[in-house]
This record gives C-alpha cells, structure tokens and sequence, in this order.
C-alpha cells in the first residue's frame, strides 16, 4: 500500500505535470516478464572458450612455487594465464579519481591476502574442463599468520595485511590513519551531561546475492577491437579500469550492459571483465568469465562488517548535548572502495539530528577476508542501526517516547550540522508525523505541530543559540535539570528486572520545545489541524 | 513460555549521489525523422527503473506522450559518460542530465515548429499529446511528427540535446571533516511491529507501517517497487543473512542459497507506506531518490522492536534466535515493554 500525502508541502513543489508523477508501466516490464530481456549471459557465440580461476585456500600465506604443467595439458585447456600475463597487474578501484594506491592484484605474486585471493586462470573449451585443469594446478604454499577482527588489526605487532598499507589503515591526506570529524566540544560537554551512554555496535557482513552472478564475455571485433557483454553496474567505470589493467586504449574497449540482474553495489568491483578481455587478446576468441554461485557468495566480496562505537552525552530534558564515535570499516584484504565509504560515515555523523557537540573518527581497515564493497547504504547502513539503536536507548534512559526523543532532536531548516554546512530541505519530523499518526503512535500535541521549516537555527528553542552556528565548548545545563552530578551517570539502558528497584530516579518530564509561535510564515502550518483531528485528545 | 509484541521506531535521512560529488553523468536526447525521441545513456537499469525514471523524465520536459520516448542505456559507443548506478543517484543525476539535454533539444523543436507555423517560438506550447499549439490558439497547430520532417528534410535542423550533471568535488577539511557531502537527503521513518518467542527465540515481522519524504515520486509505482523491495532486504538483514555466521571468525560460509539465510514469501508482512515530497532545490521536478535507504531503517526498528517485545537489546547483527535466547537467557526471563 503507498499513498502519496500531497498535502504536505504543497506550497513548495508545482504539481502541474503530465508524466512526472504516473504510475507509468516500465519501458522494460514486457521484455522482463516474458523472458526476453537480453542480460550479458544471453549472448551466444559458438567458439566460447571459459575462464575460471584458481583460488587460494589460505587467508594469508606465501607461494612458494606453482606447478601447472600436468593441468596445461590438460583435455580442452586453452590457455594458463599467471600474473606475469596481466599488462599491468596491480591496481585500485578509485585510481580512477586519484584516490589510494594501487594494491591489489588481478592474480596474486608472491602472497595470497585472503581465502579466495585469484592466484591463476586457466581458459578451456568448457567451464568443467577449466574447473577440471585448475585441480591438476599445484600450488606450494607457506602458511602465515591472519588477523580478522578490525581492532586486533590495529594493535602494535598486528599481522600486516596489503603491502600499500603495513599499518593495516587506509590512509587519508597523507597524514592519518582515518577520517576525523570535529564540531563544538565533546568531551567538555560529555562532564556537562546527566547521562552518558556508551554502547557498541557489530553489523554482520552480507552478500548481494543477486540473482544473476558478476560475469562477462569479451568477444574479438574488427579493428583490434573488443565487444564486452557485461553485468556491471558502471559502465566506464569498468572500461576505464579494464583499459588500464590490459594497457589499452579505452577505445578499443566497446562496452554493453544495461540490463542486470540485480546489484545492489556488488557490480561496481569490475571482478571479471579485465581477465575476460585479456583472455579474450591472448586467445583471438570470445571467452566468458562469470561467478559460480558459491564464488558469488563467499569471494565476490560482501558488505563489510562495521564495528561501530557510540557515546552520547545526554540531558535529562531529552537533548543530546554530545556524541561521539569510534567506526571501523572491515575492509578485508584491499581497499576496493571501503575507503570511500569511511568518509561517506563521517558525513553521516550524527544522524538527522542537531547536537552541537560531535567528535568521530572513522577506520578503513585492512583484515585478511574478502575484500569487502559498496552495498546499498554504502557507509551509512551500518551507522543508521548503531544510531537509531542508540536513540531508543537514550529514550529509555530519559524515559521519553522513542519517537519523541528524536523529533526533539531532529534536525531543522538552518541547524548547523556537524560537517559545518546549514540543513535545508528537513523533512525528519514530517516523516515521523505522518508515520506515527499511520501507525496510531501516540504524539503529544507539541509534537504533532513540529516543522522541519520553523525553530530551527538561530530559533532553536530552549537552547542557547550558539548551539548551532558556533557550539561553545561547555553547553548551558537545561534550566530545569537538576545540578549536573560531579559524574556523568552510567545509565544501564535495559530495563530493570519486574521485581527489582529502579536504580535510576524517574527522571522529570521532558521539556520540548514549545509549539511554533503563531507567526510562522504562511503555509508552513500544513498538517497541523489533519493531526489534530486524526489523534483527537488520545494520550500515553 | 509466550509470544511477546512489540514495537520499535527509526527515522533517518539519506544523502543523494556520491559522497563528496564528482560524480557526473551525460545525456543525449534526439528525434528521429518522424518525431519518436531516443535518449541515449550509458547508465545502467538494475532493475531498479532508470530507463523509466528517464524516460518519463524526458517525455515531461519535451512535452510529448512518455510512449513517444525510448531509453537505450549502456552502450559505451552511444551513450556518454555516466558514472554508474550506486550512491542513490541514477534519479537526481541521470534525470538532471536527461532533463538538460531534453530542453536543448525542445527549444530546436519550437524553433522548428514556428518556422513552420509563421509564429514566434516563445507564443508555442506542447499539449503533451503529440501537438504544438500557440499559446490561447489551440486550432493553431502542428504536430511534433510534421516539425520533425520538416526541421529534418526542410529546415535542416536537429533536434537534438546534449546534458551533463555534475555536483563539484566538494574538499574535505582533514582535520574537521567539514565538507559539502550532498545537495540534497531524503528522510524516512519507519516503525515496525513484531512478535517475539521467548522460547525459541524466533522473531515474527508482523506489520511496517512509514514515510517516505523522497523530494518527488516520478513514478509512484517504482518508488513503491523500491521501499517494499528495500524493506524486504532490510528485514533480511536484520534476522536473517550472513556468508560470516561467526564472524569475525571465518569458519562455516554459505555457499548457495539453501545454506544462505533469507524471508520466504511467509517471512513477509504487510508494509502500509506514504510518500511525502519536498522538492530538491537542484533534484529534477524536486526528485531525489529512494534507492539504497530504503533498508536501512528496518535493521534498527526490528532491533527496537525486540527490545519493546522482550526488553533485551541486540547490538549485533543479525538478531539470531541464538542470540535472543542467549539474551534473555542472560536476563533471566522475557521483560515485555510499555506496550506502543
């Protein structure tokens, strides 16, 4: 069910439209439905040859040696193609716009970095006879130890991962092993606060699991060009890094995708178009290279697995005075894009709402997995879960309605955020409104009026004005809280077992803001009366 | 030993295109000799809507029926430069391009069109059916297939249109992290309802009920496609998916998807949405974009929602029957919140 509340910000948008706005048939729904969609896979040529590759069964070891005679000789093998064979052989996602080195490998040298690390690649005239040769491949390896847990990554002695980054952290501006955020004071604000929270986060890794796996089929054109049917989500990106792994003219690279089954961030990594095309050049036939299910699961590289670590500094009024957080991006064995990602994360911080105190400093850190990538809320999904998990435990602590916790906290039109730029455009409380009223969540009738478009900024109610465009670094106590104890509280979020005590006071009834004055400008006042009247006078 | 309910809350916001900007996307916009238009992309449709997005797109700023549009995406040698399809920005980037280029090539179009009606440009209007009219003279009019012959084989004219958009690389200040991520965020707020066992540790989602501010649904049927989609991943996420079951150990991944955890069909519960939309500044016809948020604030409203159930909090993902028995087991017994 989707119902469309045009009611709400009517004033600014102009609805006068014919095709924006209807609920249009897709250009491609008959081709999907009826099977004739042409996905990169659907292409047919009848001299394919097929590329698998050797993987590496340690997390971290030294080759030592690599025997792949018996399997060149081999039934149907083409072509043993080693790291020797790739024109240029190491290379970084994001050299495409200058950011990091270039660490990993499209086959492995001297040292395998995770469980899955390509090591050889071996194209035959069928994928069981390339499976079949890479078992014939004898690989010496010398065990070494791994490290797996972001933190333990950065202790002193800690294993070194990628050969870019010994110190096992991406580094940024040359100068730190992570991204920093800095607004206001936290700390001086944290001694300031009724209550501290402090509380960690672990999100599990998860694979993309579309339907369709990574894959590619590189076919020899006129010219000495090259046509590449493939499932990318990126189109240049994977020609121009193509290009670059093979030392070609991105020219002679003639991409066509378009149509893929499902992303979700895992086919932005150009996994296979670079050994397909190079196979592709060394053999004068098209060659496809495509993921195996199990390949796609378990090395087609997940979503990190983010540890993340959030204090707040709260007051018993319900504001958050401080916040600060500890993030650690488990970029696996190389960078790919994790590195980016850290940044996106600081941007984030602290979430849709303005507290005027922020510190953060967010890791990209090298551990001996699969290298990890982008996925759907890339750098943000994980935080939103520490976040908004934090949030229902501050409510707790405060004893406020969870809901209302945040829309006391929510960012405004002209609030300051922590990456030093106005908010505009808020529409946090509007969603928790509507929400709310949907799902017959009670709201109190001040929080039923808030607007994104009034009392934020220099207006912000109940505070000091520096809390926005200046924060101070000790923020005023609300005036009704009771003297600060000479210790932040520690607040046990969970509630306390039916039998026993409250080991916290109940704390006063939260102070919200009071209701917009009624000068507001004209039109900002949408919803109001339709709330009113939704919730008549119910109440907690 | 009981089934327990309750219910959790999340609201968020999410940024639209690439973090930081830099991120540019082109467009190519042009008629065919009898007034058909193609719109030329290297982007790519995850299956998501973007030849949809941009054909609509398109069809409103030409100002002619959206099945007079045809988008061919993701030919390197036709379709120009677009830096893909991830960050949530195929809507606002793409369709800004789209919509750049889609204007470059109507105003050759009216050119064309008052040569042949012997009016001045500027007194024209499309009627979006297929005409071009002077404004207040309806009887007064052509259509877009007669402006094409003519502007092709009479005029010599091509109605055609180039775009391009890009949000500048924004700096990052090293020491502060200030920065410009994004021009434009899209909220959410999500509340979801569940049942907890307390004696297997099984959580039942029973109901999700949200808004969506989105800046403008171009199409409300793909938006609608993308939040129950990306609810369903978020869910998923939340108690079910991992290749790492123990991680940061490594040991026992899946390989396929009898051993990767997922909802079924039963899994599935009834999702109740509304869809707000304060325009973006800079978002094409106020759009931004609902593509990756979508799921993200189902992770913490389910875990919210545990804890409303049963009163323990988990703080790692995903919420497993192990780890709520676990917890409560730690606790002593199932503590059932206030009921919301």
């Amino acid at each position: 069910m989707l119902e469309l509340r045009k009611d709400i910000f009517a004033d600014e948008r102009d609805d006068n439209l014919k095709e924006v706005g209807q609920p249009t048939q897709r250009q491609d729904m008959l081709g999907h439905v009826t099977g004739t969609s042409a996905y990169y896979d659907d292409h047919r040529f009848g001299n394919l040859l097929h590329l698998k590759v050797l993987r590496s069964p340690h997390a971290h070891a030294r080759i030592r040696s690599i025997d792949d005679s018996v399997a060149a000789r081999a039934p149907g093998v083409k072509r043993i193609i080693r790291a020797a064979d790739v024109p240029v052989n190491l290379n970084t996602l994001l050299s495409l716009i200058q950011f990091g080195k270039d660490d990993e490998p499209s086959l492995a040298t001297d040292v395998v970095r995770y469980k899955g690390e390509p090591v050889l690649a071996i194209v035959a005239t069928s994928e069981r006879a390339a499976l079949e040769a890479l078992a014939q491949v004898r690989v010496a390896y010398e065990p070494l130890p791994a490290v797996f847990d972001v933190e333990e990554a950065l202790k002193p002695g800690a294993v070194s991962v990628n050969a870019a980054y010994p110190k096992n952290t991406f580094e940024y501006y040359n100068k730190y092993d992570h991204q920093k955020l800095r607004f206001g004071d936290a700390d001086a604000a944290f001694a300031q606060a009724d209550i501290v929270l402090d509380e960690r986060y672990q999100m599990s890794p998860i694979e993309h699991a579309p339907t369709e796996t990574n894959g590619s089929i590189a076919v020899p054109d006129t010219n000495g060009r090259f046509v590449v049917y493939t499932s990318t989500q990126a189109l240049f990106f994977s020609l121009d890094t193509s290009a670059k792994i093979n030392a070609v003219p991105s020219n002679q690279l003639h991409f066509i995708g378009g149509t893929v089954g499902g992303g979700f961030g895992g086919k932005v990594d150009t996994l296979t178009e670079p050994l397909s095309i190079l196979a592709a050049r060394l053999l004068g036939a098209p060659v496809r290279y495509r993921l195996s299910r199990h390949e796609e699961m378990q090395f087609g590289s997940p979503r990190g697995g983010e540890r993340i670590y959030v204090k707040d500094g709260v007051m018993r009024d319900g504001r958050i005075i401080a916040r600060k957080v500890r993030a650690y991006f488990d970029s696996g064995a190389y960078t790919r894009l994790s590195s980016y990602a850290a940044v996106k994360c600081a941007a984030h911080i602290p979430g849709p709402y303005t507290i005027p105190n922020v510190y953060a400093d967010v890791f990209c850190v090298f551990t001996n997995r699969t290298p990890a990538t982008a996925m759907r809320g890339f750098g943000v999904t994980a935080l939103d879960f520490a976040l908004e998990c934090q949030m229902d435990k501050g409510a707790v602590a405060v004893g406020m309605d969870p809901l209302e916790y945040r829309m006391l906290n929510a960012y405004r039109d002209g609030d300051m955020k922590a990456h030093r730029r106005e908010a505009k455009n808020c529409a946090l409380l509007e969603c928790a409104q509507v929400a709310a009223e949907k799902a017959n969540w009670p709201l109190r009738d001040e929080f039923r009026r808030m607007s994104s478009r009034t009392g934020g900024g220099a207006q912000r109610v109940g505070d000091s004005a520096d809390r926005t465009r200046a924060p101070a670094p000790a923020p005023a106590p609300a005036p009704s809280a009771r003297p600060a104890p000479a210790a932040p509280q520690r607040v046990a979020y969970e509630r306390p077992a039916a039998a026993t005590p409250a080991h916290n006071v109940p704390p006063p009834p939260p102070r919200p803001p009071s209701p917009p004055p009624a000068a507001q400008p004209a039109g900002s006042t949408h919803g109001a009366p339709r709330f009113s009247s939704v919730f008549g006078t119910r109440r907690r | 030993m009981a089934k327990h309910r309750g219910r959790g809350v999340a609201t968020i916001n999410y940024p639209i295109g690439m973090n930081l900007g830099g991120d540019p996307s082109q467009a190519l916009v042009h008629s065919n000799p009898t007034g058909k238009f193609t719109v030329a992309l290297s982007s790519i449709d995850l299956g998501q809507g973007m030849k949809s997005v941009t054909r609509q797109i398109c069809a409103e700023t030409l100002g002619v029926p959206v099945e007079d549009v045809y988008v061919d995406t993701a030919d390197s040698d036709t379709g120009p430069h677009c830096m893909g399809s991830f960050a949530s920005r195929g809507t606002h980037r793409v369709g800004n391009a789209v919509m750049a280029a889609a204007r470059e090539a109507r105003a050759v179009m009216m050119e064309a069109a008052a040569e042949e009606l012997e009016v001045d440009a500027g007194d024209l209007e499309t009627d979006g059916r297929g005409s071009i009219q002077v404004k207040g003279a309806p009887h007064r009019s052509i259509s877009v297939r007669d402006v094409a012959i003519a502007a092709q084989f009479k005029q010599g004219k091509t109605i055609s249109g180039r775009g391009i958009f890009l949000v500048p690389l924004s700096d990052v200040n090293p020491e502060t992290g200030e920065m410009s991520p994004a021009t434009c965020y899209a909220h959410a707020c999500l509340i979801a309802e569940v049942e907890v066992d307390d004696e297997t540790g099984d959580v039942a989602v029973l109901k999700m009920t949200s808004a969506y501010e989105l800046g403008r649904a171009i199409n409300p049927k793909l938006v609608e496609q993308q939040l129950v989609g990306g609810t369903w991943m978020g869910m998923s996420h939340a108690l079910y998916e991992t290749p790492e079951p123990y991680y940061p150990d490594t040991r026992e991944g899946p390989r396929d998807f009898n051993e990767y955890l997922m909802p079924g069909p039963g899994d599935i519960c009834p999702h109740d949405i509304a869809v707000l939309e304060r325009p973006a500044p800079d978002g094409p016809f106020g759009a931004k974009g609902p593509g990756e948020m979508c799921a993200n604030p189902v992770l913490p409203a389910i875990a919210n929602a545990v804890f409303n159930a049963v009163g323990v909090r988990i703080d790692e993902l995903p919420i497993t029957p192990e780890r709520i028995l676990r917890a409560l087991k730690a606790r002593g017994a199932a503590a059932p919140g206030r009921a919301r």
